[in-house]
């Protein structure tokens, strides 16, 4: 029998599907297998999959993993490699490199895999849970996901306790405001990555000034023209705050108003949408003539239509962050904490957020910002004073079954 | 053969069929198993596992696991929950599925019987847009249906259209996203089914004095019933599940089935999703028995 490689993709429908019972068995895609192996390996899978199919019918174990119990082993020592999985679009780009990347696997010498598979919170949460419950390894070294996911997956024990005698930059200049969340006390288990505000984006081209939300949700020309977020806390949280409740802290009562008040929006035909990250299309081309909105997008798309605005809500705004975390059997810790180390270096920071436009977490950055471009020093959304977050607000963290059953009601009314 | 056999005597030959009998039915089976495992892997687990995980206890979640407690409250639920999008599902899909056919039945009938040399070029034209990513071509509908887009200016103009009025993000757009998106699937069986049909049974139509219309109702309809099935369970099924159109094209009011199921599990609402898509394929199973009893075709496929 010849020994053959097979490729990822398959040369065969066959060999295709022997690849994926034995990638289901465990076997890597890169080496080289006989199709012998292949096929014992499908036989055994076979056996093994059918027995956690008949499993799956005396319902399912917990997955919260302990230190103790989930171990992982750091090959930092001996791997020069690093596997880090980001959202789209949020790391300086030229053509297909990312100078500052580059940069950094110049310096330590670390080979950094970038893959922008993180598209949505729950999406990718549902590409993971199966390996992170199991503790097995997802093949990835870092991940950044938003606060309120961040803290679920750190509460599932799901992560690596980060060690921050690797990270002399973030302890000292991690802004003040973000250096100790409720969920993640003393950034143990998470290093911030950009920061972000929700709030109402307009095309000016089309429409007028918009400076409320209570205003985008009544305004009748506006009417079958705006779009929402999809996420919930970002626009549930402006809700709690049209009905007067403060959305880190909210009754069940003061819940069911919000949910109410959302019910009329979407029957009144006001929103037209409700989107992830899609509304900046729609925007730009003016199907949509104002939405609720992050800021990066927006500052983005002003580069080539100036007519696109971005407003902090009369109501305030919602503050919120991006994650870095190292998850359970990444053995490459140490070299995860290099790179976050790296990004805490005021001038990389500063590079990395002239190309994103998110608020940068990275006291310092705003100075060294001066040489990359003068411009966008002082600009509010990249480097806001602690005046400028004084109205914003962040949705409560809430356990998993509370967040759950929010997202389903959320869900049931903007699905109609 | 026959030569290497000559001189087997009659005892022998009596004797011979008993081991090779037992051979060959050991054979059948080894033959079967790839099928065999391909089902139990590909069909029989999945299935299992998504009818149990429907009667799980929806008050469990991740954490802390979920519990068989045989929860068939789940289905009362969800579908007294969502009755509403699963009526809508099946209205969509079923209007989708009768506009595929107006327009697909000429197409199919021109390609068979009056394309000529053509013939494979517009077979190509049907089957091109495989060629280009589902997403792609449901975001192309954006564009041409946007409010900004020459479609809903036009629209707009000759007053079909109010002054505020839009194409986009409305039922129109979405059964329209639909039908463009399950077209090929309609006019590839009904094409299959009309090409074998004897051009000579036309001719002979026309001798027995029955005008093009009549042959076309006495003949060729009758003739394209298993395409015209097959087409159609095609289109309904998969439409009736699509999330996508409603996704991109729709506004809150035309969510689908297929959203509800996809909002419930990202939401971490296992149990409750399971439970509607086993409720879904349930009542597309029923429906499809119905119809196929109904249209009395035993050659389907």
């Amino acid at each position: 029998m010849t020994r053959r490689r097979i490729h990822p993709n398959g040369d065969s429908a066959a060999d295709r599907l022997a690849l994926q019972i034995a990638q289901t068995f465990g076997a890597g895609t890169g080496r080289a297998l006989s199709r012998r192996t292949v096929l014992r390996g499908a036989g055994v899978s076979a056996l093994a999959l059918s027995s956690t199919g008949w499993l799956t019918a005396c319902g399912t174990e917990g997955t919260v993993q302990t230190k103790d119990e989930c171990k992982s082993t750091d090959k930092s020592d001996t791997e020069k490699t690093l596997n880090w999985s980001n959202w789209p679009l949020y790391i300086d780009e030229k053509g297909k490199k990312y100078p500052t990347l580059e940069d950094f696997q110049k310096q330590t010498g670390i080979k950094v895999t970038y893959t922008t598979d993180v598209n949505d919170n729950n999406e990718f949460f549902a590409k993971v849970r199966n390996q992170l419950g199991a503790c097995d390894s997802t093949g990835r070294d870092i991940f950044v996901l938003t606060d309120w996911m961040a803290a679920r997956v750190i509460s599932l024990g799901w992560t690596q306790e980060l060690d921050h005698a690797n990270m002399p930059n973030v302890d000292a200049n991690l802004v003040e405001s973000l250096s100790n969340p409720a969920w993640d006390e003393g950034r143990k288990h998470s290093v911030p990555w950009q920061s972000g505000l929700t709030g109402i984006a307009y095309n000016a081209k089309y429409t007028g000034e918009v400076t409320s939300f209570e205003e985008l949700l009544t305004r009748p020309d506006l009417k079958g023209k705006i779009s929402l977020l999809s996420e919930m806390g970002d626009t549930m949280g402006f809700m709690l705050k049209l009905t007067g409740a403060d959305p880190a802290k909210f009754s069940e009562d003061e819940w069911q108003a919000a949910l109410d008040k959302m019910q009329q929006v979407v029957d009144s035909g006001q929103v037209r949408q409700f989107t992830g990250n899609d509304y900046t299309r729609p925007l730009n081309k003016g199907d949509i003539v104002a939405c609720e909105a992050w800021s990066g997008d927006v500052i983005a798309m002003q580069y080539d239509n100036p007519d696109i605005k971005f407003v902090l809500p009369e109501e305030g705004t919602s503050l919120w962050s991006d994650n870095m975390m190292v998850p359970n059997k990444s053995e490459h810790k140490t070299n995860a904490e290099k790179l976050m180390n790296y990004y805490y270096d005021p001038e990389v920071a500063a590079r990395l957020a002239a190309w994103v436009n998110y608020i940068c977490p990275v006291q310092g950055a705003e100075e060294a910002m001066a040489s990359i471009d003068e411009s966008l020093v002082g600009n509010p959304l990249i480097f806001p004073t602690s005046e400028d977050l004084a109205t914003t607000f962040a949705f409560a963290n809430v356990d998993t079954k509370t967040r759950e059953e929010y997202d389903k009601a959320f869900n049931a009314i903007i699905g109609a | 053969m026959s030569t290497a056999a000559a001189p087997v005597g009659p005892a022998e030959a009596v004797a011979a069929p008993a081991p090779e009998e037992r051979k060959r039915g050991w054979t059948g089976y080894l033959l079967l198993a790839p099928a065999m495992l391909w089902l139990l892997v590909f069909f029989i687990i999945p299935m299992v596992s998504l009818v149990s995980t429907s009667l799980y206890d929806p008050s469990g979640s991740l954490e802390t696991g979920y519990s068989m407690t045989g929860h068939i409250a789940n289905y009362v639920d969800t579908l007294s929950e969502y009755s509403k999008q699963f009526i809508r599902s099946i209205i969509y899909a079923g209007i989708a599925t009768l506009a595929c056919l107006l327009l697909g039945y000429p197409l199919a009938y021109a390609i068979a019987f009056k394309a000529g040399r053509w013939k494979n070029l517009m077979l190509v034209a049907v089957i091109a847009p495989f060629f280009t990513s589902f997403l792609i071509r449901t975001l192309s509908w954006q564009l041409i249906l946007g409010d900004q887009a020459w479609v809903a200016d036009i629209l707009r103009g000759i007053g079909l259209l109010g002054e505020e009025g839009h194409l986009m993000a409305t039922p129109l757009a979405v059964v329209t996203g639909i039908t463009y998106n399950f077209l090929p699937f309609m006019v590839l069986p009904l094409y299959a089914s009309l090409e074998k049909i004897d051009p000579r049974l036309h001719e002979a139509g026309a001798d027995l004095y029955a005008s093009p219309f009549t042959t076309f109702r006495k003949v060729t309809v009758p003739l394209s019933m298993p395409g015209v099935v097959a087409g159609t369970l095609l289109t309904f099924i998969p439409a009736a599940g699509d999330y996508i159109n409603a996704q991109l094209l729709g506004n809150p009011q035309t969510t689908m089935i297929g959203n509800v199921i996809q909002n419930l599990f990202d939401g971490g609402s296992y149990p409750e999703a399971a439970a509607l898509s086993v409720t879904l394929m349930a009542a597309i199973v029923v429906m499809v028995l119905v119809y196929i009893n109904r249209a009395g075709t035993e050659e389907l496929v």
